[in-house]
């Protein structure tokens, strides 16, 4: 369901287009991420759990992530300008962006038990 | 009440009595003596000489007491307790029982029950706990007076919400005209039982000999007759120590013990429900304590066969093996047109969700998981043992055909129902109904495998590395896990071939955190006297709650593997004051720590490494690279075959 309501905020996340232009960076990203206490639900490598889904690799646009924060009346409670700014969003964008892929579950020997 | 003889009372008085004096003498010299003392020294010593009283007393030998004439009491009361093969009595001891307690250790030879030393009540509680959902039998447990059983209490309503059985036995002095001053009285109460009786499902206080057989066999009976659950018998300190009266030459007798088959279903009602499933396009079975034995495990699968009905184990016991291809995630709810629901204490959870967003005032919002017109089938035993003040159910869900009864004891019939009401030109489709099932869960085994892929190599270690970490150190073994708490993102049961009983056992029911260091040492010790290989999650807050557990399982030389989830926080609470500064748009203070003020544990940082250790366990740690697990953890092992406990010490991401 609450990829649904993502959707819809996507769209509406339109007025914030010109924050793509905001370039993010990824180290102050990271220290960002552990700040705002993203880390608590989606965990330190932003690979989710049962708490939340997992935010990277390949996360979602920075217009629509900053939609769906701002705006979430989902199991994720938001978080408002005042409490995250704009600039520390882009860049926890930006370190979700550089985590790399994961391994393949094939490449796992204990996933294959 | 029991000190209605005198003659019986003078004896434990006497003793008493005894006691105290020879401690005042101990303490005091009279002034009279230590003047004359003074006066014929040369100097002033650097100790008082004692006085001849005291001398006698520390170096004499010691006037014999009066004995209790007869065969005490509570050793009619271990010959009760032995016609029930209770095998152990994990405890705190305590001066309230401390009749029983002799007796056990000497009277019974320490066997059948064998005394456990606990450092908590609760510990001993949890014990038990963790043993029968092992054993499939209950222990006894000894509490001290009020604050024995205050201890206890919240080991006994997890036990509770879990439908465990408990025999909770504690002590009390009574008689307010003959208990000793001072500490007895503080720790007696006039309905000591009260306490507990809101999460009990019976009490008593025997007044006789005659009377505690019987009460105590009836409270094993009414524990042991499903719904299950814990039981307490106030055990009267003079009852315990005065001796058996004479009954014109005869002992008191023992009741004998003869289970009481449990509730089934209404027959008419089970008929209904088997037309409703035979007859549905998709029906869904849902389990959470249904199981509770292995053949209900075998009944549960022969159901879901005949119908090709996808099951969601809600995981209150192990009910449906996770490599089934009818085993389902709980979403699938959502398609079904018939739901049976087997043992949900709550099945408005089952089928509705809840958001904690903050709307409604705050409340949260509620949805419907299912389609509208879905029908739904209950059959739970816990309908005929509700109370009122401490309720595990939600809002009020209309269920089409409830049955009150047990739901392991009506699966042979609701089977037998099913099969003649299944017609033959549906076959077909129900088989079909099994193809897409195989579907379904060969997907969504891929998708939690690439799910478990993500942050594979983050360090602090993911749960999901954790779990598959330790599965491949146990796979080769009979492994049980005993235990899981703290969440880890529920891993094993998303991929553990977890298929036999003792493979999962559950959670403690109540949420009490706590539960898992006891519990997971009671089953250990159940898997140990079975051959079978035990390990336990270990969340870091629960073990804090009563540490000396560690030292008990070591004492006792009950093998088990603790690999910690340490996240160093009340996670939970965590998540629950940001939500909260969320909603309220201020930033949370985190006053120096990762979470919130209040919610983390660290600065310093617990080494519960070396807790374990200095209470006799093989322990390392702490490991925060997952690449070090594997090695660490095949040390680990071959102590615990060894027969000891260990305990790895590793730093987890959060959930």
């Amino acid at each position: 369901m609450w990829f649904v309501h993502l959707l819809a905020l996507a769209v509406a996340g339109l007025a914030f287009s010109q924050m793509a232009a905001a370039a993010g960076s990824a180290e102050k990203g990271k220290a960002a991420y552990v700040k705002h206490g993203c880390w608590q639900c989606h965990g330190f490598a932003a690979q989710g759990g049962i708490a939340g889904p997992k935010l990277a690799p390949e996360p979602m646009p920075l217009e629509a992530l900053s939609s769906f924060v701002r705006n979430t009346r989902g199991a994720m409670p938001p978080y408002q300008e005042a409490i995250l700014s704009s600039a520390d969003l882009a860049d926890i964008h930006a370190w979700l962006q550089s985590l790399p892929k994961a391994p393949g579950t094939k490449s796992i020997p204990l996933l294959n038990p | 009440m029991a000190r209605k003889d005198s003659g019986l009372q003078v004896d434990r008085r006497r003793f008493l009595t005894g006691v105290v004096a020879a401690g005042a003498a101990a303490a005091m010299t009279p002034p009279a003596t230590q003047a004359a003392d003074q006066a014929t020294a040369p100097r002033a010593p650097s100790a008082l000489r004692p006085s001849m009283q005291v001398a006698a007393a520390e170096t004499g030998t010691p006037r014999e007491l009066a004995r209790v004439p007869g065969l005490p009491g509570s050793d009619f009361m271990v010959d009760v307790i032995k016609t029930l093969d209770i095998k152990y009595c994990p405890s705190n001891c305590a001066s309230s029982y401390r009749a029983i307690h002799e007796s056990i250790i000497n009277y019974g030879a320490n066997r059948m029950p064998e005394f456990l030393t606990c450092m908590h009540e609760e510990s001993g509680v949890g014990m038990a706990h963790g043993y029968f959902k092992v054993a499939g039998k209950p222990l006894m447990t000894l509490c001290h007076g009020t604050v024995g059983l205050q201890h206890a209490a919240m080991a006994v309503y997890n036990a509770w919400c879990d439908r465990v059985p408990v025999i909770v036995v504690g002590g009390n002095d009574l008689d307010a005209a003959h208990r000793p001053p001072g500490v007895p009285t503080f720790h007696s109460a006039q309905d000591i039982n009260a306490l507990v009786r809101d999460f009990t499902k019976w009490d008593d206080t025997p007044v006789s000999l005659q009377h505690f057989a019987q009460s105590f066999v009836r409270a094993y009976k009414i524990a042991m007759t499903p719904p299950y659950g814990p039981v307490a018998i106030s055990l009267d300190a003079g009852l315990q120590q005065e001796p058996m009266k004479n009954h014109g030459g005869e002992k008191p007798y023992i009741p004998r013990y003869v289970p009481t088959a449990p509730p089934q279903g209404d027959s008419g009602a089970v008929r209904e429900a088997a037309r409703l499933l035979a007859g549905a396009q998709n029906p869904v079975i849902v389990a959470d304590r249904a199981a509770r034995t292995p053949e209900g495990v075998k009944l549960l699968v022969q159901l879901a066969e005949l119908l090709q009905a996808r099951v969601i184990d809600q995981g209150g016991r192990m009910n449906f093996p996770r490599t089934h291809y009818l085993s389902a995630p709980p979403t699938a709810v959502g398609s079904a047109d018939v739901i049976i629901g087997l043992e949900l204490s709550d099945f408005w959870a089952t089928v509705n969700s809840y958001t904690d967003n903050g709307v409604n005032d705050g409340i949260g919002s509620n949805a419907s998981r299912i389609n509208s017109g879905t029908r739904l089938i209950s059959i739970c035993s816990v309908e005929l043992n509700t109370k009122a003040n401490y309720q595990d159910f939600q809002r009020f869900q209309v269920i089409d055909v409830p049955m009150a009864g047990d739901a392991e004891a009506t699966l042979p019939a609701l089977i037998e129902a099913v099969k003649a009401a299944i017609p033959n030109e549906r076959k077909a489709a129900i088989d079909k109904r099994g193809e897409a099932a195989r579907k379904a869960y060969a997907e969504g085994r891929e998708r939690a495998k690439a799910a478990a892929a993500l942050g594979w190599d983050a360090s602090p270690v993911g749960t999901a590395r954790l779990c598959m970490e330790l599965y491949a150190a146990v796979k080769h073994l009979d492994w049980s896990l005993v235990a899981s708490e703290g969440n880890v993102s529920n891993w094993p049961n998303r991929l553990w071939p977890i298929e036999k009983q003792h493979h999962w056992l559950g959670r403690s029911g109540g949420y009490g955190v706590g539960y898992g260091a006891p519990a997971s040492v009671g089953a250990a010790l159940a898997n140990r006297d079975l051959g079978r290989f035990s390990v336990s999650i270990q969340s870091d807050g629960d073990l804090m709650y009563a540490p000396g557990v560690l030292w008990t399982a070591a004492k006792h030389k009950i093998p088990l593997l603790a690999v910690m989830h340490n996240n160093r926080a009340y996670h939970q609470e965590v998540m629950h004051v940001q939500r909260l500064s969320n909603f309220r748009n201020r930033v949370v203070n985190l006053g120096g720590d990762m979470g919130p003020v209040g919610t983390s544990i660290q600065n310093p940082d617990i080494e519960y490494h070396k807790l374990a250790e200095a209470m006799g366990w093989w322990a390392k740690g702490p490991i925060k690279d997952p690449a070090q697990l594997g090695a660490a953890l095949q040390e680990a092992v071959a102590v615990v075959k060894s027969g000891q406990p260990a305990l790895l010490n590793v730093w987890t991401q959060p959930r």
